[in-house]
Parts: C-alpha cells; structure tokens; sequence
C-alpha cells in the first residue's frame, strides 16, 4: 500500500461546523493536533489525513505509561472508525468528538454502549464485557494498590451486569444500559466531566 | 507522557467517557482552567528575525524554556514580542522540533554551538530524531575526544599528575612507554635484547667455518659458551620483565590469561626446561625440539608494534572468511587429489602412490608454484592437471581480494557496530527514565494533590494557588485523566518499590490459606471505596485509643502515600488520626468529614511481617516498616 501517495482532504470547514457540534475555530484547533499527531518514538508511515491503528495505539499509550493501552486503544479505534475502514479520518475524529463532548447524555450512553458492544451487534454480552474490562485493566499495568488479582475484572463485570441486565437473561440491551444509567447518579454526574475540554 | 501529543489530550479525555458506565465509584473533578485563553499567535524574534507560531505549539513541551512561563521573562512590552538574543540558525531547527516533534542536527552547525543552544532552551540532546542522532554522537565524541586529547597533551607538558600508587605507575610505564623516560628506557632495552635473542637464534645455525680435525660446525656449537651467555642474558631480562609486569598488573588474573603474556611464557620455558632437563640421549631429541619455541620470543614485538596487534585482530575478526577459504581449498585438492591419482594409476613408476600423495601434488599446482618433483606422465593424468592448475588461479585468485576488502570493511563494520550498541542501551535508558519520570510525576502530584485538596477544604485559597502553580494546565489535565482511570478501576498506581515490598509482606505470611478466602471477600469490600454506603460508622474519639493498641482497629481504603520529606514518621495511631484529618479527599463534593473508623479485616497486603496472630482481628496496619516511611491515611 503506497502510504505517501494517499492523500485524504476533509470536508470544508462549513459543513463539518454544520455536522458537528463545534465552532469554527474548535474546529481549526482540533485538525492542527490531528494531522500533526507531534513526537512518537518510533515513526510510523501514516498517510496524511487518517490515522490508522497502529498511530492510534501509540497515540494513547503516551497517556497510560505504566500500563498496556493496545487493546483499549484497539476498541476505542473501532468505536471511532463508524465506517470500518481500517481508519480514522478526521470526519470519524471530530463526530466522534462532538458527541462525547457536545452531545446529550443519551448521545453519550449510546457511544459508550456502542463502545462495549465489541460485535456490534445491540447487546453486551459477558464475554464482550470482560474483553473491554480486561483492557481496562491492562492499561492499570502491574504496579498498583491493591495488587491486582486475576479475578478482579471478572468480578467488576458481575457487578456491572447485576446494575445493568434487568431481566437477568445474561445480555444487556442499549434500554436497558441507559435506563441504569440514568437511575445512576454517579454515572451522570461523571459524564458531564469533560464538557469543557476543547 | 511525551509532551508532543499533548495535542491530543481532550481526545483522550474525551474518550474516558468509556469507562463512566463502568465505574462504580464517583469520578473526581477535573482541574479547572484558569484564565483560559483562546489560541493566538506569537511572535519570536531572535536576533532580528522574526518567527511566529501558535502558542499551544509552544505548549507542546512544557518543560522547555519556550514551553513555560520563562519566556515571559523575555518579553518585551512596547513591541509585544519575545526577544532573544540568540543564534537565528539554530533557532530555526529549535522551533521546528516544536512544530513537528522532531529534533534534528544540522550537519553545518558546530557541535558545541548547538549544544549551548540546546542547553539554553531546555531540550535535552537525547530526543534528537534517529535520522541526525548517530551523526550528533559521533560529533559529539570526537570534540569530546579531542578535548581529552588537549587536556592529556597539557597535563603531559604540566608534568603535574594526580599521585598514583608505585604498581599503578609501573603499569602506565608499561602500557605507555611514553610517560616517563624510564618507560622509554625500558622499552628500548627490551626491544633490543628481543631483537638479539632473535638474531642469536637464527645465527646460532650457521656454518661457521671448520675447526681442523672436524667437520663443520654450526657457530651454535662452536661457540656454545657464548651463545649460552647471550641466552642467559636474555632470558633473564625476559624473566624479570615479566615479573615485573605480573606485579604491577591491576587484575593477576586477566593479565596471566591474556595473549601477551602466554607469549611471554612459552619464550622462556625452553630454557629453564634446558636447565632443569639432564644431557641424555633419550630427551635431547625432545630437548631440541622445545628450541624451535624460542622463535615465539619475536610475536614480543608486536608489544612495541601497533601495527602487528592491529593485524592480529583482523585476523581475528576475519577468521570465518579464512576459514571457508581453506576448506573449499580442501574440497579443491581433495577432488583433484583424487581424480590424479587415479588417472596416474596405471603409469608405471608414478610418483602418485597415494591419494595423499597426490595432495602434495594438488597443491603445488593450484598455488601455481610448480615445483617439479611429481609430474604426470599419462596423457589423462596431464590433462587433469592442467585442469588443476587452472582452477588453482581461480579457486586462489577470487577469494583473496574478497578477504581483502572484507577486513577493511569488516573492520570498519565492527567499529561502527560496536558505537550504534552503545549508543541505542544509553539511549533506551535514558528514554526509560524519562518513561518512569511521567509515571513518577503523577505519584507525586497525587501527594501533592492530597495537600492541595485538604488546603482547599480548609479555605485557603492564596496557599492553594501557590501549590497548583507547580505544574501545568495540560500536566493537571492528565494526571486527572489517570485518576479517573484509578477510580474507574478501584485500584491506585503506585511506584515499584512500593509494589515489590507490598508483593513481599503478602508473601511473607504465614496465615493459613483458609483464611484467606474470607479475607478476601472482606477485601472486596473493603477496598471498595463505595462501602460507604454500607458503613457502620463508629466514631471513636482520637483519645481513647492507645498508641499501641492497634489490633483492633483496621483502616478502610487507605491510601499509601510516600512522604520523603517526612524521615521519621511514628506508626502511632494518633498521629495517624491526624493526618487523617489533613488528608481528606471530598470526592462527589462531600460533607462528610468524619473520621470513620471500621472495623473490617483487612485484605493480606497490608498486614505486616512476621506478625503471626491468628484470628479476624488481624494486626493492625499500623506496624509498617519503618524503612518505607509511609503514611497510612484513612480516607472517607
């Protein structure tokens, strides 16, 4: 695959600012850090205008040093590559943005449970949520207090799903997942975290 | 974190809305941005050139000078622009690791000029990109080398040198002979007696001349007195040189192991072996024999040749090459060997007797040498050997150029080699540092953090402003990105050393493992930070509770905080209550500030060494190594 010659234009400015929540200038800040992702340790061939996954992993793992991020980073990556290209352009980027920092709280629950549905296919079932608690807790790595016991994402996950399924049929639906949510207030509070980040 | 992708912090923010739905825990609040600006650009004029960019650029590395608040100091008011009297060149590549997040080295640019430049702004050399770093070191040790140099070359005229004991002055004498005059001495004086005994070896076989009555006599036997003096000469020199240089060598060890001295060895043994060995038949053959080693005496030359031990080392790095040189050279004579033996089968009277004979033909053909004394008379057995003969030039011919060129480049190879190792194990060191550096910033704005919230609890707010302004917006912003994480987890980072001597006090229990699964269910929930809601809150007043009455009394989700500046920290109870009180931490903007005090046993981790109490009441946390320091907290 010919990495240097592919090139890839946004959309104009004007219609991105229309399809997403941001102004103008957000919009002119976010695509400087984009298509300039800075400093890596090891420089990876990245066609201009996308990133791809693996740019993608060690993007975010700057963030987690003493842990392991490449799983997370892979589900994150699915999360925000709506089209399943095996990229992320920065369209994908900046509507990704716009609902987990601009969007409704129904917006966000519906990312985040598009984000645990690993197989997309409107439930979460144990195994999917495992995976996702897993990574996680990779990204914790192995220092930590309490020491980490096998167990302990296992254990997160019955919790999870105790909260979360209803009807006890062993998957959780996307009314199900946002009715507990909503009851939750901790939960809500948290997503209104990061509404000025940008 | 590597500053560069700061750019991409409040995407990673962003994306921590993942977990929100996982977390059973409320979320701490994120750092509020103070006077927040909106992006502008700036304007950078060094020496008269101006350089704009935008200031979060800048803010990529906020630990440079142009990253933080020391530029203000180079701001001018009246043109509203920062000034820096500095070279513009340089500046150009500076700038440019901000836009790009590369470092790179112009090869134009003295070594030592850039370096200032560097130092002056903040960057450290080491992120110099892979493209420009290998020409950078290589710069970098050459001035460093002939800095070392002029510095050698002075102290030598100075004659002033730091007193060295009297074996490390004899071991420079011998290494360097140019220290001091008596290493020079020496150094000749062993040169010469080398080159005697040499000559005297080789003299000592001549024919010289008859004595009437007798047949000839080599001069070795005519003039055996003297010869055996000027061995003995020698071989004492030899001797005592030796001895001298095992005395004086800083490892015994590795100086008797190394080549040199071996050589040493086998060029004095024949003689004492003479000495010690009778004049009988039997053993004179033997006797003779061991002469021949005396010619090892002229590889002590190469003590006093750089070019011999330079051969010598080339051989050794190139032995692979020869060595595959000599055995297709077998396979060649092997083949031919053969083939001419049996052609000359028939010939009668034939040198070739043997397969083995004929090597001894194979060989003075290929290497076209040609002596004569076996030739073949068949007309098979002369045309297999003028087959020979030419594949001889060949077989010979082509590899030795190649051998050629592969000890120069080779040799160059190894050098190179050797340097670019070196290079990458201190590289990946210090770039580990700098891994363990973020991770170690963290833990430590935690503490610092602790402080800082109870500051703020307490409503002051001029001291709370002096603590934050430590670090920076972007560095507050992701620490709370990884506290967010610890909740969402309930697990905390912490640094290694506490983790190995928490994994040694678990191990070093001696709890039955029954125990340990109710431990452990208790754990549960005591390390969950939420068991508030289940508490069963006794508050015991700070008085009542002796300093070493502690079994009792367990701690809930305590929080291990390091505190260096706090050398002797007693483990005692009321001290730890107030701290307690100091070290708050209002998650969800609580109002509760009771100190709660539950009774739960706590999870194995804590309990400490060679407490061996059985029972629920487990000891108490409180008995921790005074080596650590830490501070247990109780937290709400």
């Amino acid at each position: 695959m010919e990495m240097a010659t592919v090139r890839h234009r946004p959309e104009a400015l004007e219609l991105l600012e229309a399809q997403s929540k941001f102004t103008k200038k957000e919009l002119q800040i976010l695509y400087r850090g984009f298509k300039n992702p800075g400093y890596l340790s090891f420089s990876h061939e990245c066609p201009s205008g996308v990133v791809n996954e693996e740019t993608f992993k060690e993007i975010y793992s700057q963030f987690f040093p003493q842990g392991d991020s490449t799983t997370y980073a892979h589900f994150l990556f699915n999360a925000f590559d709506t089209d399943h290209n095996g990229s992320v352009s920065f369209e994908d980027f900046v509507m990704g943005l716009s609902i987990l920092l601009r969007g409704t709280v129904q917006e966000k629950l519906n990312w985040a449970f598009n984000l645990y549905d690993i197989n997309k296919d409107g439930y979460i079932t144990k195994e999917e949520m495992l995976d996702i608690m897993k990574a996680i807790y990779d990204m914790m790595g192995k220092c930590t207090y309490p020491v980490l016991k096998e167990d302990a994402p296992r254990q997160h996950v019955e919790t999870f799903f105790q909260k979360m399924d209803k009807n006890k049929d062993g998957v959780v639906t996307i009314d199900e997942f946002i009715e507990s949510c909503q009851k939750d207030e901790n939960i809500m509070r948290s997503m209104q975290l990061f509404e000025n980040v940008i | 974190m590597a500053a560069g992708v700061a750019a991409w912090l409040p995407f990673a923010r962003a994306a921590a809305i993942g977990w929100m739905p996982v977390a059973n825990c409320p979320m701490p609040l994120a750092p509020a941005e103070k006077n927040k600006r909106q992006d502008e650009l700036i304007i950078l004029n060094v020496s008269g050139r101006r350089f704009q960019t935008w200031r979060t650029t800048l803010e990529r590395y906020p630990d440079t000078l142009l990253g933080s608040t020391e530029k203000e100091f180079f701001f001018n008011e009246d043109t509203k622009e920062y000034f820096f009297d500095r070279d513009p060149e340089v500046f150009r590549c500076i700038l440019n690791f901000y836009r790009t997040g590369k470092l790179h080295y112009p090869r134009y640019e003295c070594i030592s000029a850039y370096d200032e430049e560097l130092a002056f702004y903040g960057i450290l050399p080491e992120i110099i990109g892979d493209c420009c770093y290998e020409e950078y070191k290589d710069r970098k040790r050459e001035n460093a080398e002939r800095l070392m140099d002029d510095n050698d070359s002075e102290n030598n005229q100075e004659g002033s040198m730091p007193s060295l004991s009297f074996r490390q002055t004899m071991w420079r004498a011998f290494e360097n002979p140019h220290t001091s005059t008596l290493a020079l001495v020496f150094y000749y004086v062993t040169g010469f007696f080398i080159a005697v005994s040499v000559i005297t070896n080789v003299v000592e076989t001549v024919p010289c001349g008859t004595v009437p009555g007798s047949k000839e006599l080599p001069c070795g036997e005519r003039y055996a007195v003297a010869f055996f003096c000027l061995d003995t000469a020698c071989v004492m020199i030899f001797t005592v040189e030796y001895l001298l240089r095992l005395f004086a060598a800083p490892s015994r060890y590795r100086f008797i192991r190394s080549v040199m001295s071996i050589i040493d060895v086998v060029a004095i043994m024949p003689y004492y072996i003479g000495l010690v060995m009778t004049n009988n038949e039997d053993v004179s053959g033997a006797f003779v024999t061991l002469r021949v080693f005396r010619v090892f005496r002229i590889f002590k030359f190469s003590r006093h040749s750089q070019g011999l031990r330079i051969l010598g080392y080339t051989l050794k790095s190139c032995a692979s090459e020869l060595g595959f040189l000599l055995f297709s050279l077998t396979m060649a004579i092997i083949i031919f060997a053969t083939v001419m033996f049996y052609a000359e089968k028939g010939s009668s009277a034939s040198k070739f007797t043997s397969i083995p004979a004929s090597f001894w033909y194979t060989i003075v053909t290929m290497t076209t040498l040609g002596y004569g004394d076996m030739v073949p008379k068949t007309i098979a057995g002369k045309i297999f050997g003028s087959i020979c003969s030419l594949s001889g030039v060949l077989v010979i011919a082509l590899p030795v150029p190649v051998i050629v060129s592969n000890f120069s480049r080779i040799y160059h190879q190894n050098q190179r080699a050797d340097k670019r190792r070196a290079q990458k194990k201190a590289r990946l060191a210090r770039i580990r540092v700098a891994k363990t550096g973020s991770s170690n910033a963290y833990l430590h704005s935690k503490r610092n953090g602790l402080l800082n919230e109870a500051l703020e609890l307490t409503g002051s707010t001029e001291e709370e402003q002096h603590m934050t302004k430590g670090t920076s917006l972007i560095e507050s912003q992701h620490h709370h990105l990884l506290h967010c994480l610890e909740k969402t987890t309930n697990h905390e980072f912490i640094d290694e050393q506490l983790f190995e001597q928490n994994c040694m006090e678990s191990s070093m229990q001696n709890y039955p493992s029954s125990r340990s699964p109710s431990l452990s269910s208790h754990a549960g929930l005591s390390t969950s930070c939420c068991s508030r809601r289940h508490k069963k809150s006794s508050h015991l007043p700070n008085s009542s509770v002796p300093a070493t009455r502690l079994r009792s009394m367990q701690e809930l989700s305590t929080i291990h905080i390091q505190c260096s500046e706090q050398p002797s920290l007693t483990t005692s109870r009321s001290s730890l209550n107030m701290k307690s009180d100091d070290g708050l931490r209002p998650n969800c903007k609580a109002a509760q500030i009771t100190t709660a005090i539950i009774s739960i046993p706590t999870p194995p981790a804590l309990t400490p060494e060679g407490e061996s109490r059985p029972g629920p009441g487990s000891p108490g946390p409180a008995a921790l190594p005074s080596s650590a320091n830490i501070v247990k907290v109780s937290a709400l």
